[in-house]
């Protein structure tokens, strides 16, 4: 599956809107990742790949990455609430505050 | 199952139905149209329909499922009536502002309270800011026919809208009469299998059913309005081809019978259409110009086609199942912002009254000694009169 | 147009009686219509009800209910109470009846083991009626009935047209039955 991303274009002629409300993922929405005050970092040597972070990511924002085969977080849109280091059991999940990013 | 056979409208609009292959269904039985969710699921259970039959625990369920279905990019019919087309009344924009391509099956019945389960034309006619399409067939024939030909411009490129077949609650319902039966393979000639890009696709994921805040919102509704108005050239264009395969013509979004010369013209809908051109033959006979404009479209609204027929008129009345409460029909008012013609309401039919030659009669009457206002047939006092 | 007003109570198969009339009469070809529905609404045994069914020869428009019949047919003869004001009345007793056309249908209906009088009564009424004829009414209690319930049926509608039949000459106006 591939994942969504931000797309930059946030305005539309009337033309480009679609005939649906299904739009390519990324449009009609922008970033909340400046929210945020604690970021995860994933390790991956810890990761056993069991998945709880993605099915209980609130956001969404936790996806495979095609090119390292671990899982990522999509910080555009993390708030940066933790529950995915919680729920990590093999705390592969670091919460890193922003300021020392 | 084709050729020429006596059937019930119920049982003519679920052949229909088959006959347009919908891979899901997801309905919730209700008089009067219950019959047609029988029938669909036997269908279902015997084989003679590969769908899906969802039964759900309630109307609300059952657009919700059909919504989740039409966006995976299938074809997918559902079936109400009154308090349930009321319960499911939160779902309706969504699946129009989502552009859903859903068919619904609508049994005309009234609406409590007083509790009822009588044909009127209260519930759909209470949902005409819904955003779906909205037809009303006169008989079975034309159920069986709109069966096919909604799927066909629902899911046009041109629509993308959702579609709500209504038929009178037991007067068309349960009526049986003689239908004519297309061939399946005339059935898949006219509709195409459905094919659409708005599916759910892994390979390109897309945001569906989304929010769209004050700075795009009005472009989806404008976008929605402008596709709803390109419905009557896709009805023009569906009922070319259906002509053309089953040798069976309709007149786009009204149907006009003896308007041309008339002075006095009855504007309806739905199976009561037939019993007004009775009479005005009648009339007709007796030297009086009468003549019948029938709407099969109340979405989009035949503003255009109705200026056109009335135009000449001396006078003209809306017959209609429904009231408004505190001003008209719902037909009446949108009636009266395309014409000049001096027009009337008549309010008939209210739970399942029986309305009779004589009534018709008597509104051309009425016509012809320039009475008008809003009345209630088997009504004699008038509330203009009483309030004053 | 001919027009029949069937009167009963809920499970006496008055609106299959009417249906199986209408299937009946289009049996006979592509130029012949016809309409049959309920007195609209929920169905209870017992309750009296109503059935219509509208024959003819061209498309049948007005789809309301039926006030001055040609045929009122009572499968319930404690239903009756007068003979219609038009046409002709057909009751459901074993007695004679000032002013209507009677058939026992009861005691036809319990010669062949059926529990309803409707079969009996719609071939009492198809003896009445010239525009149908028997061939046709069979087409017309078969497309409504399944297979094992066909053959006592369709007996029964033989036996009471029949019976009628042996009367001699049958009414078609009210005229001739009423003075």
């Amino acid at each position: 599956m591939k994942k969504p991303y931000l797309r930059a274009k946030s305005a539309f002629s009337i033309d480009e809107y679609p005939d649906s409300a299904s739009f390519t993922a990324g449009y009609l929405t922008t970033s909340n990742g400046g929210w945020r005050s604690l970021r995860p970092r994933p390790d991956a040597s810890k990761c056993v790949m069991c998945g709880q972070c993605y099915l209980h990511c609130p956001d969404g924002t936790i996806y495979l990455d095609d090119a390292t085969g671990s899982y990522a977080v999509d910080l555009d849109f993390c708030k940066g609430c933790g529950i995915c280091a919680r729920i990590c059991k093999p705390r592969a999940i670091a919460m890193i505050p922003e300021s020392a990013v | 199952m084709s050729g020429r056979e006596f059937l019930s409208g119920n049982d003519a609009f679920a052949i229909g139905v088959c006959l347009a292959r919908p891979r899901v269904i997801s309905a919730y039985p209700i008089t009067p149209q219950t019959v047609v969710v029988e029938r669909l699921s036997e269908m279902a259970e015997n084989g003679s329909l590969d769908v899906d039959f969802i039964h759900v625990e309630s109307e609300h369920s059952a657009l919700s499922c059909a919504i989740g279905a039409s966006a995976a990019g299938v074809r997918t019919f559902t079936a109400t009536s009154s308090q349930g087309l009321l319960y499911m009344a939160e779902c309706l924009p969504y699946a129009s502002g989502g552009r859903f391509p859903i068919v619904m099956m609508n049994a005309n019945r009234s609406i409590a309270l007083p509790w009822n389960i009588y044909g009127d034309q209260s519930d759909s006619l209470s949902q005409l800011a819904s955003g779906w399409i909205q037809a009303y067939a006169q008989d079975a024939q034309e159920a069986l026919d709109l069966a096919l030909m909604s799927f066909y411009i629902a899911e046009h490129p041109k629509v993308s809208t959702p579609y709500m077949v209504n038929l009178d609650g037991f007067h068309l319902t349960h009526t049986y009469e003689v239908v004519d039966i297309p061939d399946d393979s005339l059935a898949d000639e006219f509709l195409p299998p459905y094919r659409t890009d708005a599916g759910i696709d892994f390979n390109a994921p897309k945001n569906m059913a989304f929010s769209a805040g004050p700075g795009h919102n009005a472009a989806f509704k404008y976008r929605q309005h402008a596709a709803m108005l390109r419905v009557r050239d896709v009805v023009t264009e569906a009922e070319a081809r259906f002509a053309g395969i089953f040798g069976r013509r309709y007149s786009g979004l009204t149907e006009a019978y003896m308007t041309g010369d008339a002075d006095y013209i009855i504007v309806t809908l739905g199976a009561v259409s037939g019993l007004c051109r009775d009479a005005a033959d009648a009339l007709r006979a007796r030297g009086v110009k009468a003549g019948v404009l029938r709407i099969r479209y109340m979405r989009p609204f035949p503003g255009d086609e109705i200026a056109r027929e009335l135009r000449g008129a001396k006078a003209a009345a809306v017959l209609e199942k429904d009231i408004s409460v505190g001003n008209a029909g719902a037909v009446f008012t949108e009636t009266a912002g395309v014409t000049d013609t001096p027009l009337s309401n008549y309010i008939g039919g209210l739970g399942g009254e029986d309305i009779a030659e004589a009534d018709i009669l008597e509104i051309f009457d009425d016509l012809r000694a320039g009475r008008g206002g809003v009345r209630f047939l088997g009504i004699k006092e008038r509330i203009d009169e009483e309030s004053r | 147009m001919v027009q029949v007003l069937w009167r009963g109570r809920g499970g006496q198969g008055a609106f299959t009686a009417a249906r199986m009339l209408g299937a009946a009469y289009i049996s006979g070809g592509g130029g012949r219509f016809a309409l049959a529905f309920p007195s609209f609404g929920p169905e209870r045994r017992g309750a009296p009800m109503s059935a219509f069914t509208k024959l003819s020869g061209a498309p049948i428009h007005a789809r309301n209910e039926i006030r001055a019949p040609d045929f009122t047919v009572y499968l319930d003869g404690t239903l009756f109470t007068a003979p219609s004001e038009t046409g002709v009345t057909l009751v459901n007793s074993p007695h004679p009846v000032k002013g209507a056309v009677t058939v026992d249908a009861w005691r036809i209906a319990a010669d062949h083991k059926l529990p309803t009088p409707n079969t009996a009564m719609l071939g009492a009424l198809a003896a009445l009626l010239d525009e149908i004829a028997p061939e046709e009414t069979e087409r017309g209690v078969a497309s409504v009935l399944p297979p094992r319930l066909l053959a006592r049926n369709l007996d029964a509608v033989s036996a009471a047209r029949e019976e009628l039949r042996s009367r001699g000459p049958l009414p078609r106006e009210r005229s001739e039955v009423l003075p």
